[in-house]
């Protein structure tokens, strides 16, 4: 088991070093003078001192030194100030954090909520009325993209019955319509995914074997069948997260949600780069994290996986 | 059996060559001109005369839907298919040959994939700017490697076949083998996972306009469509209900055609 967690963490390192270097690859092609923007808000500046403020950037150097400069400066908590606001991107992303990770679990619950009993039913009750009912939602559901579910949620619940003021202006504390939305849009993937791997479990031969042995079909499912679905339902809903992440940007957007999501849109419009670079690196490393997460509990529920790691 | 199946798969098929003759003969069947404002007519909502109502400079929406149908479902086909040819090509070159360079190339698709999807092409089109073209390039730019992975997959137990070999004995080479023995082999997962990404374009391209990082407010596109008419949720649903039903419409229609197509596939080749 410790030489799993160790695999996995080793792995991560090449993970973390693509994803810093593509992330400061991407600034770097585009936004290639930063010193030009910087004085370019400030009206503009002679070739002298934008030359002085470059040596002292460290802009004269070559792109590795440049990304290794930066690397460091990472790992010792520096990601760069905000080109607006000139506060540090870390203390920025960090006062947002909080919103965005309170969101996200909400929304992952919601998920759990909605999809585990449906995904289930429809599994255990396959051809049933039941079945296709859930079906259809998770197909509705997967042919609208989120930001609609977003308006359809707000046309139902601010607009016609009124359960909440207009879009999104002090929506209460906590952020039930945004998780919502959230959750609708990722349900309707995972309902799928849990049916699947449901059908595949009960299809093997020991439940046959247990139903045979005159066990009732509830303790079957319960006491065999959860069990051994666990593991690849954690991996499937850690891999769905990414889309969660993602869908963050734009439901935050839409419902005035002050998280990571919200920030990156608006330094987009604001062009801040810094904080763009920082939010996909938070974004990658929160992914990243989450799968490693679910690989060691997937590997203690179901030691099986962790032997044998054939390197593909 | 069989003949349900493709009969389902010409359905759906023929829905989507009706969404793409509409597309492109958009120009000809619309009522108005999608850019045509009428500030008298401004905020109708739907009669005989705009079938679909105005939007809030009295530009009719059904013509405006139908124009955006084009930027939309042409945009999101150009996409997958640069990024399933783009994908399947790295992922057949790491399938056959195994070398340092493959496997950094292969270590860089693993790179992408650690991105979550929609982060990255929000941050590509937000470095990008603005623009129909930075948006689907930001999406092509994480659709990839998911291609390459998959042929990749596909490609490797190939490579002790015999008729693999036997056309390396006699001296093919091996761009030739790739092209001729191997591609035929591995498109039909290629085209079944690109016909499924499609669906997921059209909503990752109208989100990115949505968040004004695609086709800009004037133009008639789906996603900029609705992030416009945001405000009007209360006194004009319909200005953001139409472009909405739009992509829900043309989305599931692809993914059912994409089912079955699988379906089609499946039954095929017998497990």
């Amino acid at each position: 088991m410790k030489r799993y967690i160790l695999q996995r963490l080793l792995h991560l390192i090449p993970i973390l070093i693509g994803i810093t270097f593509l992330s400061f690859a991407l600034m770097h092609t585009v936004s290639t003078d930063t010193v030009d923007i910087l004085y370019d808000q400030n009206g503009g500046a002679n070739e002298a001192a934008a030359a002085a403020r470059r040596a002292s950037l460290g802009l004269d150097q070559d792109f590795l030194t440049q990304y290794a400069v930066w690397v460091i400066n990472i790992l010792h908590g520096d990601m760069g100030n905000s080109f607006v606001s000139g506060m540090p991107v870390l203390t920025t992303i960090m006062d947002k954090l909080p919103a965005t990770i309170e969101l996200m679990m909400l929304a992952l619950g919601l998920t759990l909520l909605i999809s585990l009993p449906l995904g289930i039913l429809s599994a255990i009750r396959k051809g049933s009325i039941w079945d296709h009912l859930v079906r259809l939602l998770s197909f509705t559901g997967n042919s609208l993209p989120d930001f609609f579910i977003a308006i359809i949620l707000l046309y139902i619940f601010a607009v016609k019955w009124h359960v909440f003021s207009f879009l999104g202006t002090s929506l209460s504390m906590v952020p039930i319509l945004p998780a919502l939305t959230l959750s609708i849009a990722m349900s309707a993937k995972y309902m799928r995914q849990i049916r699947a791997v449901f059908l595949d479990e009960l299809s093997k031969e020991y439940v046959q074997a247990a139903l045979s042995r005159g066990l009732s079909y509830p303790f079957v499912i319960t006491h065999y069948v959860l069990r051994a679905v666990l593991a690849p339902l954690l991996a499937l809903l850690a891999v769905s997260a990414g889309s969660l992440l993602g869908g963050a940007a734009i439901i935050e957007s839409i419902f005035l949600w002050d998280g990571i999501g919200k920030l990156a849109v608006d330094a987009i419009m604001m062009r801040d780069y810094p904080i763009i670079q920082a939010y996909v690196i938070w974004m990658s490393v929160i992914y990243v994290g989450v799968n490693l997460l679910s690989d060691i509990v997937c590997g203690f529920l179901d030691p099986r996986l962790t032997i044998g790691e054939k390197e593909d | 059996m069989r003949s349900s199946k493709r009969n389902r798969f010409y359905f759906f098929l023929s829905l989507i060559l009706l969404i793409l003759v509409l597309s492109l003969l958009a120009d000809y069947i619309m009522p108005f001109g999608p850019y045509d404002q009428n500030l008298s007519m401004a905020l109708r909502p739907p009669d005989s005369v705009h079938w679909l109502g105005t939007d809030r400079y009295g530009r009719d929406m059904l013509s405006r839907t139908l124009s955006g149908a084009r930027t939309t479902v042409c945009t999101a086909l150009a996409v997958a298919l640069a990024a399933s040819s783009f994908g399947a090509f790295i992922g057949l070159i790491c399938g056959y040959h195994k070398g340092k360079a493959t496997t950094l190339l292969l270590r860089l698709t693993d790179v992408f994939l650690a991105f979550p999807s929609m982060v990255f092409a929000i941050a590509v089109a937000g470095i990008l700017g603005g623009g129909t073209f930075n948006a689907a390039a930001a999406i092509a730019a994480v659709a990839w490697p998911k291609y390459t992975r998959l042929v990749r997959n596909q490609v490797l137990p190939l490579h002790h076949e015999y008729y693999i070999e036997a056309a390396r004995m006699s001296g093919f080479s091996p761009l030739k083998i790739l092209l001729v023995q191997i591609l035929p082999e591995i498109i039909g997962p290629v085209l079944i996972t690109a016909a499924l990404d499609i669906g997921t374009i059209i909503t990752e391209i109208a989100g990115l306009s949505f968040l004004g990082l695609g086709a800009a407010p004037p133009a008639a596109e789906w996603g900029s469509m609705m992030s416009g008419a945001r405000n009007l949720l209360q006194t004009a649903p319909w200005t953001i209900f139409v472009p909405g039903a739009a992509i829900f419409i043309t989305v599931a229609i692809f993914q059912l055609f994409a089912d079955s197509l699988r379906d089609l596939a499946d039954s095929k080749t017998p497990r």
